[in-house]
């Protein structure tokens, strides 16, 4: 038995010592040595009405993973809590060549099938809970303010704890579903009030409301694992969490979570902790990261371009990681209309496929946005855009997207809003 | 010469030599293509990291400040040690991550037969010294020698 500090009730000490057997014992080591890394000394309940999870792909190279996953299922150490998972990584909707169908299929995710299969063992929400963006309200995977949370998937996080005011650390795969299995997480980090002040202010002093995807990029590059908090904003989002809000907070949140680890960040007189408690949140020797047009200038060009050719037409356009809102999609709708007329075509020029949760693919379908955007020839999809991307097939394509995250872990290259929209009705920038 | 002490995570043993990442490093966008398709050496993919990009990580001291980006980071490390594709050490200037330190103590506590020795809170001075190819020895009380 390994040594440790931590103050267990007599429930956790239980299971650690083995009373519910040697694999929930060896869950709740695993929770607590993780834990001790960063001073826990107690584990406290998982109190969200779901868990969401960040592995949702059958990767031939993971199979230690689901190895592990058979092992919980065989000890009976399942999620107790229901759970919705990130995107699945196959669409046959998404264009793919002969070739990179059988590299999908028959090379990289070979494990798809008996993944999901034991997603819906332990504790899967439903057939259609594959979304990044489980926080919409078609998908119902919401936490209240303080809820305290054992997800992952680096965008929910962020989003949960800086726009919903849950509480949650940047859990790794895995640990977010053993915090589920016990029932307990442990605290520290951005589960304290002390983890979720301030490190940085961030004063915004642009000409014009800058691209979320840039402003989070330029902030998590900054910071990385930092909490800023973000004076300025509030001039162009205004001063209520709605649709158009959160809509650019889940695009910004991303952004800052991948371009760096951003976990939390608080947004002056708009995300709920800062209207409530104000500049008390800023600790007194937080930095200073002054943010002006030249700034976010500076950022976009020094992004590498590893495309062979840097002038190469696009082949493939993805929007939508993380998963777009219904109203992005409806105000993208309307934005292509509008370039196609104006410029005189009738589909869009690159092929682009729109992501989004099923849940919100389905309430698209209801309005008649959907048909029109299907006319200008976009595909819609609940694929993830990452998974797709990860393959030297399709490393090699020249992809283009306005997802900073995206843009991170892949080769596609980023382009702002406004220049994706001139590549789609107009070609070129 | 010089020696750091820093606090010692995953215990063990090890001299191999140093590659160094100043920035994060990006978990999932180092390891993910060379998970994906055997490439033995761990050659890291992450185009955002200029110090690392296209150099081999398997076997080597890898030395970064933190890991940042997916939260798919945990259980890249713990594929990467279970395909013994792993870094022979992994030394951090910082206080390690919640994401690097969920790897690690994941592959402790799960796998069998893996070692990789890990250390954080080596110090910035750390990272300032140690540079590529010079062999780096971690020893059992969390000292690291750089060579």
């Amino acid at each position: 038995m390994f040594e440790h500090h931590m103050r267990l009730t007599g429930e956790q000490q239980a299971v650690l010592d083995g009373g519910k057997g040697e694999t929930l014992s060896k869950v709740m080591e695993t929770l607590i040595r993780y834990g001790e890394l960063f001073g826990a000394e107690k584990m406290v309940p998982v109190t969200s009405e779901y868990n969401h999870l960040v592995t949702s792909f059958g990767l031939k190279a993971m199979g230690a993973v689901y190895e592990l996953m058979d092992t919980l299922i065989g000890a009976g150490a399942l999620s107790g809590q229901k759970f919705s998972v990130d995107p699945k990584p196959l669409d046959p909707n998404v264009p793919a060549n002969f070739i990179q169908n059988i590299v999908f299929n028959h090379f990289m995710y070979t494990e798809q099938e008996r993944y999901e299969a034991q997603l819906r063992n332990l504790g899967l929400l439903s057939d259609s809970a594959f979304t990044c963006t489980c926080y919409m309200d078609a998908v119902g995977n919401i936490p209240k303010k303080g809820d305290v949370l054992s997800w992952s998937e680096s965008s929910a996080v962020v989003y949960a704890n800086s726009v919903l005011g849950a509480r949650c650390n940047r859990n790794s795969g895995i640990i977010d579903l053993m915090g589920s299995i016990v029932g307990y997480v442990p605290y520290f980090g951005l589960l304290t009030d002390e983890g979720r002040k301030a490190d940085w202010i961030v004063e915004v002093k642009t000409t014009k409301k800058p691209e979320a995807q840039l402003l989070g990029s330029a902030i998590g590059m900054k910071v990385m694992e930092d909490v800023p908090y973000i004076r300025g904003l509030d001039t162009w989002l205004g001063k209520e969490l709605d649709d158009e809000a959160c809509t650019y907070l889940k695009d910004f949140g991303a952004a800052t979570a991948s371009n760096g680890a951003v976990g939390l960040y608080h947004v002056a007189g708009l995300t709920p902790e800062a209207a409530e408690q104000g500049e008390s949140l800023v600790k007194p020797d937080a930095k200073v990261y002054v943010i002006d047009d030249a700034e976010l200038k500076r950022v976009y060009d020094n992004y590498p371009i590893i495309w062979k050719d840097k002038s190469a037409k696009p082949k493939l356009c993805f929007m939508g990681c993380p998963h777009m809102s219904l109203q992005q999609l409806k105000d993208w709708t309307d934005k292509i209309e509008k370039g196609l007329e104006e410029n005189g075509h009738e589909k869009v020029l690159v092929p682009t496929v729109f992501t989004a949760a099923p849940a919100v693919l389905k309430r698209f379908e209801g309005t008649p946005y959907c048909q029109r955007l299907k006319n200008t020839g976009v595909i819609l999809s609940y694929i993830c855009p990452l998974m797709y991307m990860n393959n030297p097939l399709s490393g090699k394509m020249p992809v283009i997207t306005s997802s900073n995250k995206l843009r991170t872990y892949t080769s596609a290259r980023y382009y702002t809003d406004d220049e994706i929209l001139a590549q789609l009705t107009k070609g070129g920038r | 010469m010089k020696t750091f002490k820093g606090r010692m995570i995953v215990p063990g043993t090890v001299t191999a030599e140093a590659v160094v990442s100043h920035g994060g490093l990006n978990t999932l966008a180092s390891f993910q293509k060379a998970l994906q398709f055997g490439d033995k050496k761990a050659t890291c993919g992450d185009q955002n990291n200029p110090d690392l990009y296209g150099k081999q990580m398997a076997g080597k001291a890898l030395c970064l400040p933190q890991t940042i980006g997916s939260t798919t980071g945990g259980l890249v490390i713990y594929c990467a040690c279970s395909l013994k594709r792993q870094p022979a050490c992994m030394l951090f200037s910082k206080p390690i991550d919640s994401l690097a330190g969920a790897g690690v103590i994941l592959a402790d506590v799960w796998l069998d037969d893996v070692k990789m020795p890990v250390v954080d809170s080596l110090g910035e001075e750390f990272l300032e010294y140690v540079k590529d190819g010079m062999q780096v020895s971690v020893a059992e009380n969390g000292e690291v020698t750089v060579a």
